[in-house]
This record gives structure tokens, sequence and C-alpha cells, in this order.
């Protein structure tokens, strides 16, 4: 694979993905910590919410320890160079939320479905578009639709006036051939013009592979989290890619130095757990399930006696989408009574 | 003479087919006109093999016919844009009308709640909220009949079949006007409403998960029979109303856990967002049909 001199631009989701393996307690001053030494570094791109994006305060996805307009707030005054970025997912966020991001100065948007039901996000979409901001549609779990499937909905979202579009591996199940195929579509067919970005994530120890691969197949730019916070066994883990991107001489603008700082100095210190491929985050990945489903259905086996493994195996039969945490204390009480039927009838 | 109010169903899409077939087995209301604007739309049809009079003028195809058909009840299933005109029309002929677009220009209608004070109020437009509500709000208010409830939260996860162009094209309205029906019908203090779109094959039947912050340390026991009391209320016109599970609780948090399977009528089982619609859209001319027969309400004079 020759990267040579090919640019990439990186974004990074420590503060937004991150917030799912932080049960979205990241104080403000740890957010400003992390996002003035990754703007030191040269991060161009930083992404700022609830984990669940704009408006996902809730207690199905968990109350953050502060609000959007409190973490947006602090952290965009203090950026020299840094641009932040604020998720949406239509159903859970609204056209006021993304007025609200705006105003707090706010660069780019990025508009989150499921991968087949992009036509959700014409309102978010275009509203972004009309207000001039970076607008970036996110086409989540991509592994579960065909490369033609996501080409489809990546030209509804181009349609409505997103200028980047992401594949998105929201549950960290794609391999590499597969990336290249999608992004390669994407690339292939999509306007010159309209960007293309890959998101991973580790739960299949794929991140830093399938963004290589994305990079390879035409895409532009590419999410990961310094020191990997992210939901699952976290996301591709910026200052190794960045290292990696180094090695292959490629253009990505960053210090590799700084960023291993912020990573080791800043950010691991006040993880709650490991971030790594442990069973429960491999089961994510090999059952292909939305990578923020790990901390709930480990609280479940905790609360009802039922294994986070086969919570989510069971999950992922029966085709959740992103979202879908209220499944998982739905389908633990449900598991838990039948295994005890089972018992009693023994 | 038949006690049956006479109806107009606007929109002859999937909800407005739907609506027609339960009419159907009604004892209290009697399709009479389906309303559309395309002559050579499958809905028009459908309802002409039905035996219903049809117009693909609109509602101003209708309006020549509402006295000497008497016309009493006119249900919208068209968009929130064409909404208030169409009410302003047939309210003015006297015609009461079930709205189940998302207007809301009229107070919201959650069957088991609050259809009673509207129907002794004579209420000439009702909104049906949304289907997410029509499933949830029962629950939040079952709960906050017990005890206060300072925050409602409410989770709808539909079939991706199920979900039509114009939910999608304005999935805030859904997510506002539902919050909005948790706080005003459902009793929350301040209300939250999710949705989710699942694409999944075969089809799953809608889910809905409520959660319930009370202001003090919940009432089990007596939340529970409220739960259980109103699923069956619901249950008289969406039989499979299901808790799945629940009244679940953990400290101040109350989740009920539903699933609403469709009658089958017109829409698929699958599809329990549209049928509660219709069923609640239908149960609420039931009742203004039932409470003028009895006399406690007078239908608007016409001479």
């Amino acid at each position: 694979m020759n990267l040579k001199d090919k640019k990439v631009i990186l974004h990074d989701m420590s503060l937004r993905d991150g917030m799912h393996a932080k049960r979205h307690q990241i104080s403000l001053d740890q957010m400003v910590d992390v996002a003035t030494g990754l703007d030191e570094a040269g991060m161009p791109l930083i992404e700022v919410t609830h984990g669940d994006g704009l408006g996902g305060t809730s207690v199905n996805y968990g109350f953050p320890a502060h609000s959007d307009e409190e973490y947006l707030g602090a952290v965009i005054p203090k950026m020299k160079n840094a641009k932040v970025s604020a998720l949406l997912l239509p159903g859970i966020g609204t056209v006021d939320h993304l007025r609200m991001a705006k105003d707090l100065g706010v660069n780019t948007i990025r508009v989150a479905t499921h991968c087949t039901e992009a036509d959700v996000s014409e309102q978010h979409i275009g509203l972004a578009a009309k207000l001039e901001m970076d607008t970036v549609g996110f086409l989540m779990m991509a592994h579960m639709a065909t490369p033609e499937k996501i080409l489809e909905q990546a030209r509804l979202m181009e349609s409505y006036g997103a200028n980047c579009i992401y594949c998105t591996d929201s549950a960290g199940y794609m391999l590499p051939d597969e990336v290249t195929e999608k992004i390669g579509l994407l690339r292939a067919e999509l306007n010159p013009n309209t960007q293309i970005g890959f998101h991973g994530h580790h739960n299949m120890g794929m991140a830093i592979a399938n963004s290589l691969a994305a990079v390879d197949a035409g895409a532009f730019r590419i999410d990961g989290s310094v020191a990997g916070l992210g939901a699952g066994a976290g996301n591709t883990p910026l200052e190794v890619f960045v290292a990696v991107l180094e090695r292959m001489q490629a253009d990505h603008g960053i210090d590799l130095y700084k960023i291993m700082d912020v990573a080791e100095d800043r950010v691991v210190p006040f993880m709650d757990q490991p971030i790594r491929v442990d069973r429960d985050a491999l089961t994510l990945g090999y059952a292909g399930v939305y990578s923020s489903f790990l901390l709930f259905a480990q609280r479940a086996e905790a609360k009802y006696g039922v294994t986070a493994r086969d919570l989510l195996v069971e999950l992922g039969r029966r085709g959740t989408v992103g979202g879908q945490e209220d499944m998982i204390e739905d389908l633990a009480l449900t598991m838990s009574q039948e295994r005890a039927k089972e018992k009693g009838l023994n | 003479m038949s006690k049956k109010l006479k109806a107009a169903i606007i929109g002859p899409g999937n909800i407005g087919t739907d609506l027609l077939i339960k009419m159907f087995r009604s004892e209290w209301i009697e399709p009479v006109w389906m309303v559309g604007i395309d002559p050579e739309s499958d809905g028009l049809k459908r309802a002409q093999e039905m035996g219903i009079k049809t117009t693909a003028e609109g509602v101003d195809g209708l309006l020549p016919h509402v006295i000497e058909d008497d016309i009493r009840v006119a249900f919208d299933a068209t968009s929130a844009y064409v909404h208030a005109e169409n009410s302003r029309k047939l309210n003015e002929l006297g015609v009461i009308m079930i709205d189940l677009t998302p207007a809301a220009i009229g107070p919201f209608c959650v069957p088991p709640v609050n259809l009673a004070e509207h129907a002794q109020n004579l209420e000439m437009n009702v909104n049906m909220v949304t289907c997410g509500g029509q499933a949830t709000i029962p629950m939040v208010a079952a709960v906050s009949q017990v005890q206060g409830v300072e925050y409602g939260e409410i989770i709808a996860t539909v079939s991706s079949r199920s979900a039509g162009p114009g939910t999608r094209k304005n999935i805030d309205e859904f997510t506002r006007t539902t919050a909005g029906a948790v706080e005003k019908v459902g009793g929350a203090d301040k209300g939250k409403a999710i949705i989710i779109i699942n694409p999944a094959e075969p089809p799953l039947i809608m889910r809905d998960t409520v959660h319930c912050l009370t202001n003090e340390t919940p009432n089990e026991a007596a939340i529970t029979e409220s739960v259980h009391a109103m699923v069956k209320e619901v249950q008289k016109y969406v039989p499979g109303y299901r808790l799945v599970n629940g009244p679940v609780f953990d400290g101040n948090r109350v989740s009920m856990f539903m699933e609403v399977e469709g009658l089958g009528d017109y829409l698929p089982k699958y599809a329990g967002n549209l049928d509660i619609m219709t069923a609640a859209g239908l149960r609420t001319a039931e009742m203004f049909s039932e409470e003028a027969a009895n006399g406690s309400i007078t239908l608007p004079n016409r001479g």
C-alpha cells in the first residue's frame, strides 16, 4: 500500500464517542484539557457532545455530567486552530439543537442515521447546509447493508446538501476488504467534490488496518480517538494511527509526540476501565452490535444474571440498530425469566 | 333511525384505508365518504369497491354533501399542511374533526386518559398526537395518576416499512409533538421522546419503552396496579397492546416495556404504530357518538 504524500484529515472522537466509555461523565476541565492538547498537536477537528449526539441526554442513553451547551461553550473558545464538530441523530436531536450548536460556534454538523434510513436526515442536513456549515452525512452500522445500498443512501444525503459522507463501522465488524469495497464505490460514484470519511471501532482489532484501507480506497477524513477512548473496544487510536501514517509518509499534519502525550498524560488517567478488546467488546464486533451497547449489557449482566455476551449475541441476531439501548434491559428481563422457568422445570 | 354517526375519511392512503376497514365493524360510526385528490389513486378505487362514496376533489368535493348525507364526523389522514383548512371548512358545517396529522390545532386526545373530557366538552377538533404518543402516554398517565412524575421519557421503535414518507421528512415533528403530549396528557413535568427506525426483516413489531422518574420514592404496588389497569383500557381498542416487561423499579425510575401488534386489517400486524393511531381515532369518534346517543352531549344543530 502506498500512501506517500496522501492527505488525510483526522477527526478526534474522544470527547464524543469517548463519552460512551465514560458514561457521559467527562468533566468540563477534562474536556478542555484534552481538546487544548489535541489543538496543540495539530488535530484539525474535534467532536464534542453527549455520546449519542446533541440532545442525547436521557434515561435511555444516560444523563451527562454537563449539557451539550456547557461542553461546547467550554471547549470552543479555547481552540486556536482546531474546529469543533457535533453529532446529531434525527429521532433523538432536532434542528433546535443544531441551531444551538451553530450559535455556540460549532463548525461541522454530522447527521447520523442507520445506513438504510438516510431519508430521515433531510431536514437536518438541509438546514446545516443552508447555514453554510461543514455538513456531513454519517451512515451508521454500514456493515448491515450492501455497498450498492450504502451508495444509494449516500446519494440521498448528498442530494440534501452534505459535502462529506461517512461509511461508519459502528459495530467494529468490518474487515479491510469490506472497507475497501464500500469506500471505493462511494469514491467512484459520488460527486468528486464530496469528501468520503471512515469511522472505525476496534472491536475485532481491525481499526488501524481498516482506516488504512479506507484512505487507500479514497477516504479523506478518518475518525479516531486519542488513546482510543470510545465505545466498545474504542475507536481507531489516533496516536497509533498517526505513527503508522508517519511511517507511510502520508500527509496527516499531526505532531506525533504531542498526541502520544495527550493520550498518556491527559486521557488514560481518567479512563474508568482499560479500553481494550475484552470478551464483551470482541462479541460486539463478532456479532455486529452497536458499540455503545457494551456498558449497558454489562450492567444488565450484573443486575439480571444473564451474561453480556449472551445478550449481545441475541441483540445481533434480532438486527438491533444504533439507539436501541432500551432493548438491553428488556431482553435481560425476558431471558432471565425464561431461564428461571427452565430451572423450575428441572 | 340508526344511532350511528355518519363519517367521512379524508386521505385514502394506508391510514385512511385501515380506518375504513375498522369502521365497517363499528357499532357507533358509519363510513359514508372517502375523500382524495387523485381519481386514479388505489385508495379511492378500494373505497369505491367497498361501497363508499368517493370524491377526488378534496374536501371541497365533500362539502356540498355534508348536510344531505348528515356527515357528523371527519377523520383527517392527510398532512399537517392542509389540515387547518380542512378542519375550518368542515367545522363550519358542524362536523367534528378527528385529526390524525401532526397539525395539532385542537387538544391532544389519548382515549383512556382524556377522551371522556373532550367528548363532554364537545371539542370540535381533537388531535391524535403520534403513534408513539398513543402507545406510551397511557403508561405515563398510569404512573402520574398515582404520584408526581418529574420526567417522562418514551422510546418508540418502529419497523422501517411502517415509517411513511411524511414521518421521515419531518421526524422532528414526531419528537416535539410526542414530548409535548407526554407533558400535557401524560402528566409529566418534563417530557422527552425518541424514535428509532429499524429495517430488520421480517419487520419487527412496534416496541415502546416508557421511563418515568417520580418525585418521591415510587409506590410500587399502586403503580403496578395502575399500569395493569391502563393496559386493559388500551386493549379494549388495541387488543395487541402488551406489557412485555415491567413496571421495573430502580430508585425513582419506573420503566415499562411495551409491544404493540396491530389487528392486520389493511396494514400488516407488525405496523402496530399505524394501527394504534387508526384504532384510537375511531375509538374517539365512537365516544362522541355514544355520548350523543345517550343525550349527554348535543351535536351542532342542523336545520
